[in-house]
């Protein structure tokens, strides 16, 4: 009942703006056509929704699969970053270079060089979805209480004891902050890629759709999108919790 | 054999134009199964001197010996307990314990724990072995430190200012609750406090140090019987030993001159 409640503000907002949509598009002086009533995508969404869940598919497994490649590149690169000054001075650069590549001009590039299928889409959403993730964790590494490298020192621990024992789960409050940032990017990026090219995905589902005026399915899909990002979203706290039993305890006793 | 020597040892730091004297000659020690305290101002270097005996940095000159051996870094003979606790919220209160036995102490996993088990009913703790830090009180936090640092299986506690972070109370509480558990264990102690009372309460011994570059300025026996309790602070002679060290820090020195 109190998650209910919990809930229940989101509902309110969403359910107003549904209503102000509505009234705009069948009272105000703009076509059904160019902005379809939130009756019409449903209606229109559900007659085509068969061949959007099959679009929907293909979009999940993008991004199911870049997000693990990134998590697992992020980690990775996080450990050697943490563990070597050099590394850190030499890919820094480098690192933050490769974020202010334009997606959009070189989605199409990626998509020259990989083709139309899974390896574009994936290579996007972890180039897009890796750096938060990776600075969650070095913020999150350089988070570790002195007092408690000193005592690990002390106590004769090696790097990787230290790592394993101090600096990853020091880290992890940081790294969740870092994982939800990225991945409302996620989804974004596999329909930017499937946008440029794909035989099945969210993102060709819409162009198609688009190309064919069909503005109501377009916003069915966008609707999709946006349901799956706040799944993953949602996804990150149950994770959290998984992982990190004592953070929120903490910090309630802590308040 | 766990007797520890320190011979006039020096430590300096490289500093803008020149270099910091923060240890200069000083020589002091502890025997086996003896109770010490290190008593200074704020900024005289005792860190210094910890950094020095648990390895993190060596000295300019002078000797650090253990039992009549040089000190070496790989076997360092120092648990240290650091003055805030540093429990780890993410392990349960018997899981920070058995951290000291399992990474210092080189056990397995299950051994330690065993071992932090035996350690939690020491310290009276045993009914918290599941709970987290955070869950506990102040002084059970301390009290959960030192059990993680009699863990580590070394032959000297060093204790660096301990109670330091704790209310005035709770202090005098927890100081008279080491008293009782050292008399039991008799464990090798080098305590790094500022506390003059704390010094008195606890030691057999106390070197004062002075304002940096430190050296000892007074080496004080505290012949106070044991075991020593409440009724202890009642005793005529506390108060001319917090005062002979007092004295010898200085401390009220400026409005005198």
């Amino acid at each position: 009942m109190r998650r209910l409640g919990r809930l229940l503000p989101a509902v309110i907002v969403i359910a107003l703006l549904l209503v102000v949509w509505q009234l705009y598009s069948t009272l105000g002086n703009v076509g059904n056509d160019l902005l379809p009533a939130p009756t019409r995508v449903a209606s229109a969404g559900w007659a085509d929704r068969s061949s959007l869940w099959d679009n929907f598919l293909p979009t999940v497994r993008e991004v199911a699969l870049g997000f693990a490649i990134s998590l697992a590149f992020a980690f990775l690169l996080s450990i050697l970053l943490d563990r070597s000054q050099t590394v850190r001075r030499a890919l820094t650069p480098v690192l933050i270079g490769s974020q202010t590549l334009p997606i959009i001009v070189l989605t199409p590039l990626v998509v020259i060089w990989f083709g139309f299928g899974l390896a574009p889409k994936i290579l996007l959403v972890a180039l897009v979805t890796f750096f938060p993730l990776l600075v969650g964790l070095l913020e999150g590494y350089a988070s570790t209480a002195r007092e408690a490298m000193t005592l690990m020192q002390t106590m004769g621990a090696g790097w990787w004891t230290t790592w394993r024992l101090v600096r990853l789960p020091s880290a992890l409050p940081s790294f969740f902050t870092g994982l939800r940032i990225s991945v409302t990017y996620a989804v974004v990026a596999a329909i930017f890629a499937e946008y440029a090219g794909a035989e099945l995905g969210l993102g060709i589902y819409m162009q198609s759709a688009k190309n064919s005026f069909r503005t109501d399915l377009v916003l069915a899909a966008v609707v999709l999108c946006a349901v799956l990002t706040i799944a993953l979203y949602a996804l990150t706290f149950a994770l959290e919790r998984l992982l990190m039993p004592w953070y929120a305890q903490s910090r309630r006793a802590a308040s | 054999m766990t007797q520890i020597d320190i011979n006039s040892v020096s430590k300096s730091f490289p500093v803008q134009g020149g270099r910091l004297e923060v240890l200069d000659g000083v020589s002091l020690g502890a025997r086996s199964g003896e109770f010490v305290s290190i008593l200074g101002p704020s900024g005289c270097g005792k860190s210094t001197l910890f950094s020095l005996l648990t390895g993190i940095e060596a000295a300019d000159s002078g000797e650090l010996l253990v039992g009549g051996e040089p000190l070496s870094g790989d076997d360092n003979p120092f648990a240290w307990m650091p003055q805030n606790d540093v429990l780890f919220p993410w392990r349960t209160v018997l899981d920070n314990v058995a951290l000291g036995a399992e990474v210092a102490g080189g056990l397995g996993r299950a051994d330690a724990r065993a071992r932090a088990r035996e350690l939690l009913a020491t310290f009276e703790l045993e009914e918290f072995a599941d709970s987290r830090p955070f869950e506990l009180s102040g002084g059970m936090r301390q009290r959960a430190a030192l059990a993680r640092t009699v863990a580590q299986g070394r032959d000297v506690l060093l204790l660096d200012e301990p109670f330091g972070a704790l209310d005035a109370l709770t202090r005098t509480d927890l100081q008279l609750w080491l008293e009782q558990i050292w008399e039991r264990e008799r464990w090798t102690v080098v305590l790094i406090t500022h506390d003059v009372r704390e010094a008195v309460l606890l030691s057999d011994r106390v070197f004062v140090l002075g304002p940096r570059p430190a050296t000892v300025r007074l080496e004080l026996e505290i012949p106070l019987p044991r075991p020593r309790t409440l009724e202890t602070l009642a005793d005529p002679q506390v108060a001319a030993l917090e005062h002979q060290l007092l004295t010898a820090l200085d401390v009220g020195a400026y409005r005198a001159g």
